[in-house]
């Protein structure tokens, strides 16, 4: 897959960036949470390759930080797009037709059953619940900003601003 | 005084025990457990420990005897309704969630949870079964042990056992809630992680999750082929706890009814791998001598424990070097049998032999992979079978070893000294190896066979040191078993800081009569310390020979074959090799 080979280009030159998160939290068991955060902020989500390597150079096996990567849902172990599009299907949302949203979202993306990020990996969707708007629903947000009342041709409209935007 | 307490009304005392479940099964009262071991932490997960406790005050709860410390004055009620009514529940969970196939699983008679399940008569279960479309892959991946996480309770046990003995985790919990699984990292198979196979895991697990890789129907085809001669031998510490599986006290020797029971399944020659354990020590003590007078790759680590090289391998490659290049004793009489029996006996080829071990260890079915250990493309060991699989064998094949008459083992490989039973136990390696390079060093004997210090196979003994005075010139002996233990010593190696020259490591607590592959042993730890008990009655019972270098055969085979100890045909057949070539490794990223 495409995204695979951009996130194995990634690890290409090592793990310099990894190396110095740890050297700033000195490699100490306590930090965990915090190194995952620091990882997550610099790749978007926690690679395996990642993972794994952490287990080598900390006093905690990778097994074991693998145990606490996926017990908080603050971490993400899927790669993430360049665009994080979050589609609320809260009551609100859901009852004013969210999911014909959605169904567009994945359509204009090209996602397969199960797939959430795009093959060129610049877009990731996620189903979340009310993010208190609903006076403003269907609600979706893509990195932090808000887009109200939404439609499905609305949304492949800024899907395709956004690409355009990338071309340049 | 000492405090007292009550249990189902009857006062009893209580002192130290870290826990209530401790002073209920110590005053003949029980309960079932699922995730409490009593070598390792508690984690109070399954709550089939439950009890009523009755304060004084009158005050009445529900907890988890396992994690509850013993208090003075309560009144533990282990059998009311509304416990039996809560375990019940628990097990129709557990049950829903599991694949319940019984009568195909290796766990079967053996398991916990059918065990419970059938005491506890459950026969219907309210939940839905788990639907067999989502059943997740079983892990095959390797030659030693096989996890099916369809029948995993989530206890935690192996992940604890992983953890507390060998120290690197290997197996974690990941996600929670109805997600959680226990596993490697990220869902790999165990051959693509750093498992070093000890089967600790397995060991303490109370389903058929975890189980060994069974190569009993294997072995049956060889010794039905007419073409093929089958020769086996026995470890040390098989002897001292077969006869647990045949209703005999645990350090009970069996070892003249094992070579029986071997020659009526049909195996064609019966060896001791006691005696390569003999040749090992000639072996090993004379690398020692020489690794000491040239002051070079010390201290000298013992080989014999495929977990502990397969962790120096994969762990710390840059230490291959310490490591004795002795082959393991299974190992040493593979390759002695391949070479010598077609040159001595009638109708045997190095083609036709087929060579199978029945081992402690759930370890010694990945060493004999090692492409190090094949002559030729042919592997020197085809089969290890483990103490549990060889008693299944001979219940199959109905033979009561209870009641059959003791034999001898086959020459050339069947004579041993005391010297080579004690190697099943933690420690037992390095007295051994004392007492010949004593004689080596010196030419007399040592005053006294018995090195005490170096025994011990409870939880306060995974770390013994030892100062051995050879006449004037002091040796430092560390002997440890867990690899949480070794990896302590191998950092005071790299801290500078280690004083001693020889480190034995066995990588199950105690050493291999608790290895993985040997009866369960996982709520009643005195079990390996009787089994310990009786490999050091059999050292005690022939004074003469407690020595390796006193083995008639063993002098023999120098005589006739090797020459001497470390000679050229030594090195080819009885040593190796090790490299830092692991697939799958955690740094094969
Ligand atoms: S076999 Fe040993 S090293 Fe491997 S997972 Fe089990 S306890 Fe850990
Ligand atoms: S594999 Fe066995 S020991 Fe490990 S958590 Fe599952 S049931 Fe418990
Ligand atoms: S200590 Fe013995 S039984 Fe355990 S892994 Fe090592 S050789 Fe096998
Ligand atoms: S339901 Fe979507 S914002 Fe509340
Ligand atoms: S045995 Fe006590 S909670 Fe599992």
């Amino acid at each position: 897959m495409e995204v695979e080979k951009n996130f194995k280009t990634a690890f290409a030159g090592g793990f310099g960036v990894v190396d110095s998160i740890l050297e700033k939290y000195e490699y100490k068991k306590a930090n965990l949470i915090a190194i995952l955060q620091a990882i997550q902020g610099e790749y978007n989500y926690l690679p395996e390759e990642v993972i794994i390597y952490l287990g080598t150079k900390m006093p905690l096996s990778p097994a074991t930080i693998y145990g606490v990567a996926t017990f908080y849902s603050q971490f993400s172990l899927d790669p993430k797009g360049k665009y994080v599009i979050k589609i609320c299907d809260g009551t609100a949302c859901h009852v004013r037709g969210s999911m014909p949203v959605l169904n567009a979202i994945k359509g204009k993306l090209n996602l397969k059953e199960g797939q959430f990020t795009s093959d060129d990996g610049l877009f990731t969707v996620e189903t979340v619940s009310c993010l208190g708007a609903c006076g403003l629903a269907p609600v979706i947000v893509i990195n932090e900003k808000v887009y109200p009342k939404m439609t499905s041709d609305a949304v492949k409209t800024i899907i395709d601003t956004l690409l355009s935007e990338e071309r340049k | 005084m000492a405090k007292t307490l009550f249990i189902n009304g009857k006062e009893v005392e209580f002192d130290n025990e870290p826990n209530l479940l401790e002073v209920i099964r110590k005053n003949g009262f029980n309960v079932p457990t699922f995730c409490y071991r009593p070598d390792l932490t508690q984690f109070g997960a399954c709550r089939m420990c439950v009890v009523e406790v009755v304060y004084p005050n009158g005050r009445t709860i529900v907890n988890s005897s396992c994690t509850m410390p013993p208090e003075e004055g309560i009144n533990v009620k282990t059998n009311t309704d509304r416990v039996r009514k809560i375990r019940k529940t628990v097990l129709e969970l557990l049950l829903a969630n599991h694949d319940r196939e019984c009568t195909t699983c290796d766990k079967s008679g053996n398991c916990e949870l059918q065990k419970y399940s059938e005491e506890y008569g459950v026969r219907n279960i309210r939940y839905a079964k788990k639907d067999p479309e989502k059943y997740l892959p079983i892990d095959h991946s390797n030659p030693s042990i096989v996890r099916d996480p369809n029948k995993c309770i989530l206890c935690g046990a192996c992940v604890r056992a992983c953890q507390e003995y060998q120290g690197h985790a290997v197996l974690g919990f990941a996600n929670r809630g109805s997600k959680t699984t226990v596993g490697p990292v990220a869902g790999r198979e165990l051959a693509s992680v750093d498992c070093v196979y000890c089967g600790q895991c397995k060991a303490v697990c109370p389903t058929g999750a975890l189980t060994l890789v069974n190569e009993v129907d294997k072995v049956w085809d060889e010794i039905n082929n007419p073409a093929k001669k089958v020769v086996v031998q026995v470890a040390p510490a098989v002897r001292v706890a077969l006869g647990e599986m045949f209703d005999m006290p645990a350090g009970e020797n069996v070892i003249g009814k094992i070579y029986s029971a071997m020659r009526k399944i049909g195996f064609d020659l019966v060896f001791d791998t006691n005696f390569a354990a003999d040749l090992t020590i000639m072996e090993e003590a004379t690398e020692f001598i020489e690794r000491v007078t040239k002051g070079e790759n010390l201290p000298l680590f013992t080989s014999c424990c495929q977990a502990w090289v397969r962790y120096v391998e994969t762990q710390h490659p840059e230490m291959i070097n310490h490591l004795s290049s002795c082959k393991s004793p299974q190992s040493m009489l593979s390759s002695l049998a391949k070479y010598i029996l077609p040159k001595t006996k009638e109708g045997y080829t190095k083609e036709n032999t087929v060579v199978v071990s029945i081992m402690p260890c759930t370890a010694k079915k990945a060493e004999i992979k090692r492409k190090q250990l094949t002559d030729n493309g042919q592997f020197d060991t085809d089969y290890v079978l483990t103490t549990q699989e060889f008693a299944q064998m001979i219940k199959s094949a109905g033979i009561d070893l209870k009641t059959i008459e003791a034999e001898e083992a086959d020459s050339p490989f069947g004579e041993y000294t005391g010297a080579a039973t004690i190697f099943g136990a933690s420690g037992g390696v390095a007295e051994a190896a004392a007492r010949t390079a004593y004689y080596l060093i010196t030419g007399e004997e040592i005053a006294s066979d018995d090195i005490v210090e170096l025994r011990g196979v409870d939880k306060h003994a995974y770390n013994k040191d030892v100062v051995l005075d050879i006449k004037g010139t002091k040796v430092k002996v560390k002997v440890v078993s867990t690899l949480a233990e070794a990896e302590k010593a191998i950092q005071a190696i790299k801290a500078g800081t280690a004083d001693f020259q020889l480190l034995e490591v066995m990588a199950c607590p105690g050493g291999c009569v608790n290895g993985g592959g040997q009866p369960t042993s996982c709520n009643t730890p005195e079990l390996r310390i009787k089994r310990a008990e009786g490999l050091y009655n059999e050292d005690k019972c022939d004074t003469e020979f407690r020595k390796s270098h006193k083995n008639k055969d063993i002098i023999k085979l120098y005589d006739e074959y090797l020459e001497k100890p470390n000679s050229h045909l030594a090195h080819e057949l009885l040593h190796t090799t090790y490299a830092d070539e692991f697939k799958g490794s955690y740094k094969d990223l």
